[in-house]
């Protein structure tokens, strides 16, 4: 190895590490006792008030985790076994119970916010955007503190549109029926073993309600924070766009730098009805641990979207950079005729970071269309898998699909695997997959140091460019912070 | 301005460079020409610091520094720009992108302030002009699908933005068409001054008769083994390398 | 991900026949008596015993279902001496050359049908029966080295049962211009299934350059098992080509595990045609055990009716500077149904690996499926490794575009298919080999 190995070495020495997220809220917390059993799940329904059938789902829920196994045989990760009793389910901070405005909410909580970037106060973002055109904010935002949404903004200018925004708790108490209508729909309560656990344990999270025919005009988003040691976050989103609507949501988070790994175990479910189109947007960047692997958040997520009527569109678009271990495969039910699916990923690992994230694109209706560009770059120790499935079933006549995974590999430690699964039953079905593994090359590398660029811009940079297909597809004011991510993600590891 | 004593510098292992003396003056353009493989990218790399060539003997002084110990994009800040003879592709890096990234990185270790948004636009719409480019090219990712007369003019566009005092063109002018030719020459011809410097590969005399070089060197075998005014360009042209014990078939 | 779990406890039901069995045959099997033979088989057969058949649930298993398989109790295939319904046997030989030609009926070879005419010195060909029986101190420590029982069950299966089969060796630095041919043929019974486990041995020793064509073919309406283990050693700096087509009856099942070793320097090119057998799976892995080594998997299958025909291929880039293609397509008609897998391992250290892997299915019928699965599994930084995988149909301007010059339609779509065969084919350097393999896809494609 040539001068690479000391550009390596040298840009190592410079780091741990600027995960900047990392600072605690100290804030006096109302937790529920460790462990995990039918009381709990009985104490968490009662918490949120909830009515009878939502704890009898979560009780069948709890039921059927029981006797589930934990999916440890596929996937290429690989990590001491989870003690599911030895966390608390529900943490909340103690003056959040259900403020009627943001005067009511803990300053130290507002502070957290501003301290993430994350605009809670109306009236300041409003002024901001005084002189312009449409009057209109850019983005709405639900905030969400370990177990509870602790604000949302916005919810009354929405309100006026009939878009719904709003924790997925006061959704189930102000608006049950849509509630019960889709929940669990998406991905059913058996689905699998960390969403099951999520069913019977969720506290929180955001549900979307946009009416028939309404375009959302700003960005909704949620921000999740785990702040509270020995938790686990179960939260919870339910997106319903109805005939024609638009909405585009994105989703953020962080977590405190800690020692122990702490579960996060989400279930994202969409659907979208004749016409309509729901984009899904996250910058995932929960704790990773130490460069040793020390600590970070185990990251287990279901995300599923049907496509039920015909013309409508679900695209994920995501970027992981965060997390110890990444275990998510946000996926399409291509139900309705022409239905498209969409899944843009890039997923950065670093240091001892594990990544198994990829999608399903299943093609039921005629002439749906699923599209997936997959960037994988792996850094350090770190392995990195996309694995997706594309499956076309026997009815889905013309359908399509177009995969491309690009791997690239920062140093000679670390591992980058594409695990596709295609499976067609369909003649008039047209499936492509392409993939590749390449490293950033010392061609590029010198001719951006020749410009003046310092190794950590020129990796930054070329990665960026690597990634610039799918980057291209967050909306503006992620797109520039996701950037900024993919550099920082990779500090410590380039050459 | 630089000043190359006694510089061998060996590339896995193989010596290639085996003793090169030179020295370019402020303000002083020199051309370098010699045989495939005679080593002329193997300096020019030495010079801009690139891994892999390592230097077994001898020394470099640029106005005082010692070259040899700096970073690449040390050197590139102090005003050392190569024109490489093959300009790299970054898949997905916009040029405009590419080179606002390069100037304010150079900006930033010199202590000047970055251009802001409108002030770089501003420049490059004007480099670009002069080297009749157009801005289709800009937002396009760096090199990519770009022809091998294109590549050389973008090259040429990033050197006028950022202003090296001192330039190496590596065979800059290999690909391009005679308009490009003459348009790319005004452009480096543009940046001569008396504290800028340029050393000049190439293999065809009629680059030199846009560009006229103070002195013009030949590399053969690892070491310059003649030196000149500009006529001696004009003699290789018509007698070729046999005189230095390289074959023309070489 | 592929190595199975071993469930431990007590031996799975449909394993049970086959254990049985073995208890019963195996003093009389060829070379029983010998220490390191028995110790193969002994470990072949509690490795079978502990895991039985393979299931979905096994991910290298997830697309081909066994179970019609484990319906039917095969028994062992009896010596026979006749050899009805066949007169011509298989060759890519022009008429008239000397022939190399190892026959085996039912899993046995066949002195009466064999002959190993112009053969150069330094070259060695016969059956592994009589090579256990006469001079089995060469094979000793040879076979089964590159089979690992415990992850591969029905690899265990013909160990324990490992009798006769092939045994090739190219000497050191010789080359052998004309194809040595192995002729597979099963006959079967009508009144009962039944099984046989041949296994072949080729090694090819340093600088030895061979060409080994397998010929498989079935006749009769029995129901039979072919279990195959091939083992495969190409030494520093030889090369083999490989070739197989396999061509067993409607009726047949036919298992391979090929297992391949190669050394520094060494090329390994193979190919493997399939049109037979009711249902089929081809596994090979190949291991670039030295540096600089070549690895060429590539290969066809057309297939109809209700066939399954599973390719399965691992190549594992253990060392630097190593390449490998690998190019695999297949026409699937009626309700016939493809899989393939296809996995690239590049360990930690295997720089300046190059390896490229494309599949692609067509899919001729409205009930026809393809499941594929190509891998990467990379540690290794300075690489370049891809892989394509394509499903459709013939694609709707090609056949149009033919039909507008005056090509009736199925005319114009049996061009097309064989045009997208062909383009496999053509990996095949060996003119013989592919002209023969090319007039297989025209029958194939005559008889649709
Ligand atoms: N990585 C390498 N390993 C071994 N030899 C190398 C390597 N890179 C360059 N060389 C050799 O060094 C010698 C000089 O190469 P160099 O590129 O400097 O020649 P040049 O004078 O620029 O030629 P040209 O006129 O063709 O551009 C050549 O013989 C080349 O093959
Ligand atoms: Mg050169």
């Amino acid at each position: 190895m040539s001068g690479t190995q000391e550009t390596v070495d040298q840009v190592r020495a410079v780091t741990e590490q600027s995960y900047k997220y990392g600072f605690t809220t100290d804030i006096e917390a109302d937790l529920a006792p460790k462990g995990l059993n039918e009381d709990i799940v009985r104490f968490i329904s009662a918490k949120k008030e909830e009515p009878e059938w939502l704890l009898e789902w979560r009780l069948k829920a709890f039921r059927a985790w029981q006797a589930m196994e934990e999916p440890r045989y596929w996937a290429k990760l690989s990590y001491p076994p989870i003690d599911y009793q030895d966390a608390h389910y529900y943490a909340a901070p103690k003056t959040s119970n259900r403020p009627k405005s943001l005067d009511e909410v803990d300053p130290e909580l507002l502070r957290t916010y501003e301290k993430l970037g994350i605009p809670l106060r109306e009236q300041e973002i409003l002024a901001g955007v005084e002189g312009t055109e449409t009057k209109m904010p850019a983005i709405a935002v639900d905030a969400v503190f370990d177990s509870v949404s602790v604000a949302t903004t916005f919810k009354a200018k929405l309100e006026e549109m009939g878009i719904i925004f709003c924790s997925i708790s006061e959704a189930v108490r102000e608006h049950p029926d849509l509630v019960r209508q889709y929940l669990g729909t998406v991905v059913p309560y058996t689905d699998n073993f960390y969403a099951t656990l999520n069913c019977a344990v969720f506290t929180d999270g955001s549900f979307v309600y946009v009416p028939k025919g309404v375009r959302c005009p700003m960005e909704l988003s949620t921000y999740f924070r785990i702040n509270q040691a020995n938790t686990g976050q179960f939260e919870r989103t339910l997106i319903i766009a109805d005939e024609g609507a638009y909405v585009s949501y994105l989703e953020g988070c962080t977590a405190p730098k800690r020692d122990e790994n702490q579960l996060h175990a989400a279930v994202v479910e969409l659907v979208a009805l004749d016409n309509a189109t729901i984009k899904y947007s996250t910058v995932q960047n929960w704790y990773p641990g130490n460069e040793d692997g020390v600590g970070g958040i185990y990251n287990f997520v279901t995300k599923r979207g049907a496509c039920r009527g015909v013309n409508s569109k679900i695209s994920w678009t995501q970027v992981e950079t965060g997390s110890a271990i990444t275990w998510k495969y946000p996926s399409c039910i291509l139900q309705g005729d022409n239905s498209v699916g969409e899944f843009y990923s890039v997923a950065i690992t670093n240091n001892r970071q594990q990544a198994d994230t990829g999608t399903k694109m299943i093609h039921i209706g005629k002439n749906t269309k699923s599209t997936i560009v997959s960037k994988g770059i792996s850094a350090g120790r770190s392995n990195n898998t996309y694995r997706g499935l594309v499956k076309i079933l026997p009815k889905a006549d013309g359908a399509r699909n177009h995969t491309q995974c690009d791997s690239l590999l920062i140093g000679d430690q670390c591992g980058a695997h594409t695990v596709p699964y295609i499976e067609s039953r369909n003649r008039s079905a047209r499936v492509e997959h392409e993939a590749t593994t390449a490293k950033i090359s010392e061609d590029q590398l010198f001719y951006c140091r020749q410009r003046g660029l310092d190794p950590e811009d020129a990796v930054s940079l070329i990665v960026n460019g690597f990634c610039k297909e799918v980057l291209k597809e967050l909306p503006m004011e992620f797109a520039v912070e996701a950037q900024k991510l993919v550099g920082i993600s990779l500090e410590g590891s380039v050459g | 301005m630089l000043e190359i004593k006694n510089l061998h510098a060996t590339v896995d292992g193989k010596e290639i460079l085996k003793g090169i003396d030179l020295t370019i003056g402020s303000g002083e353009v020199h051309a370098i020409m010699g045989p495939n493989g005679s080593g002329k990218s193997t300096l020019s790399y030495v010079l801009a610091g690139r891994e892999g060539y390592e230097v077994t003997e001898g020394s470099v002084t640029y106005n005082g520094m010692d070259l040899l110990t700096l970073e690449p994009e040390e050197r590139a800040a102090e005003g050392v720009f190569l024109a490489f003879q093959y300009p790299v592709e970054i898949p997905g890096v916009a040029n405009t992108t590419f080179l606002k990234y390069a100037l304010n990185a150079m900006r930033k270790r010199r202590g000047e302030p970055e251009l802001d948004a409108l002030q770089f636009l501003k420049l490059i719409r004007e480099k670009t002009k002069a080297l009749n480019m157009s801005d289709d090219m800009l937002k396009r990712a760096v090199n990519v699908g770009f022809s091998g007369g294109e590549k050389k003019r973008n090259e040429t566009l990033q050197m006028a933005v950022l202003q090296p005092r001192f330039a190496i063109l590596d065979e800059t002018d290999s690909g391009l068409d005679i308009d490009a030719l003459r348009i790319v020459a005004d452009g480096v011809n543009a940046l001569r001054g008396a504290d800028r410097s340029m050393l000049v590969i190439t293999h065809y005399q009629r680059l030199l008769e846009y560009i006229v070089p103070d002195r013009v060197h030949v590399l053969a075998h690892g070491r310059i083994q003649r030196s000149g005014g500009k006529e001696l360009a004009l003699e290789l042209e018509e007698k070729g390398y046999r005189e230095f014990g390289v074959d023309e078939a070489a | 991900m592929s190595t199975p779990t071993p469930i431990r406890g007590a031996t799975p039901q449909t394993a049970l026949p086959y254990t049985e069995q073995f208890e019963r045959l195996k003093a009389g099997l060829p070379g029983s008596g010998l220490d390191w033979v028995d110790a193969l088989r002994e470990g072949g057969a509690s490795a079978f015993a502990v895991n039985g058949f393979p299931t979905v649930k096994n991910e290298a298993w997830r697309y081909t279902n066994l179970r019609p398989l484990e319906k039917v109790v095969f028994e062992p295939a009896e010596p026979r001496s006749d050899a009805p319904g066949f007169d011509v046997l298989p060759t890519v030989r022009a008429a008239g050359t000397s022939a190399t030609r190892l026959v085996f009926v039912d899993g046995r070879f066949r002195h009466d049908l064999s002959s190993a005419a112009g053969l150069p010195n330094g070259v060695e060909v016969a059956g592994l029966a009589d090579r256990l029986a006469g001079d089995p101190d060469w094979i000793a420590g040879r076979l089964g080295r590159l089979v690992d029982v415990d992850a591969n069950p029905l690899a265990a299966l013909n160990t324990a049962f490992l009798g006769d089969g092939a045994v090739l060796r190219i000497g050191r630095g010789v080359e052998v211009a004309e194809p040595i041919e192995l002729v597979y043929v099963t006959l079967g019974r009508e009144d009962r299934a039944t099984v046989f486990h041949p296994r072949t041995l080729i090694v090819a020793e340093p600088m030895s350059r061979a060409v080994v064509v397998e010929h498989h073919v079935g006749y009769g309406s029995g129901v039979t098992l072919a279990n195959h283990v091939v083992e495969v050693d190409v030494a520093e700096g030889a090369t083999l080509h490989h070739y197989k087509v396999q061509r067993e009856s409607g009726t047949a099942f036919h298992l391979s595990h090929g297992a391949v070793r190669i050394g520094k320097d060494a090329c390994y090119d193979s190919f493997i045609l399939t049109v037979g057998a009711r249902l089929s799976r081809n596994e090979v892995r190949a291991e670039l055990a030295g540096t600089g080594g070549t690895c060429r998997l590539n290969g066809a299958y057309m297939v109809r009716g209700q066939q399954h025909v599973d390719t399965s291929t691992f190549i594992d880039h253990a060392q630097p500077h190593c390449g490998s293609r690998e190019v695999y397509k297949g026409a699937i008609d009626d309700s016939a149904r493809a899989v393939f897998q296809g996995k690239i391992l590049v360990r930690r250290g295997a720089q300046k690996t190059d390896g490229h892997q494309l599949n692609r299915a067509l899919l001729l019928s409205d009930t026809a499926e393809i499941d594929s699965k190509p891998e990467l599994e990379i540690y290794a930084d300075d690489v370049k490794c891809s892989h394509g995988a394509t499903a459709g149909e013939l694609a709707d301007e090609q056949l149009f575009y033919l039909r507008a010059r005056g090509i009736p339609k199925d005319e114009a779509r049996g061009l097309l298919i064989g045009a997208f065969l062909a383009e496999a084919i053509e990996e095949i350097p060996e003119d013989t080999v592919r002209e023969n393999f090319q007039a297989l896809v025209a029958g194939w494609l005559a008889a649709r």
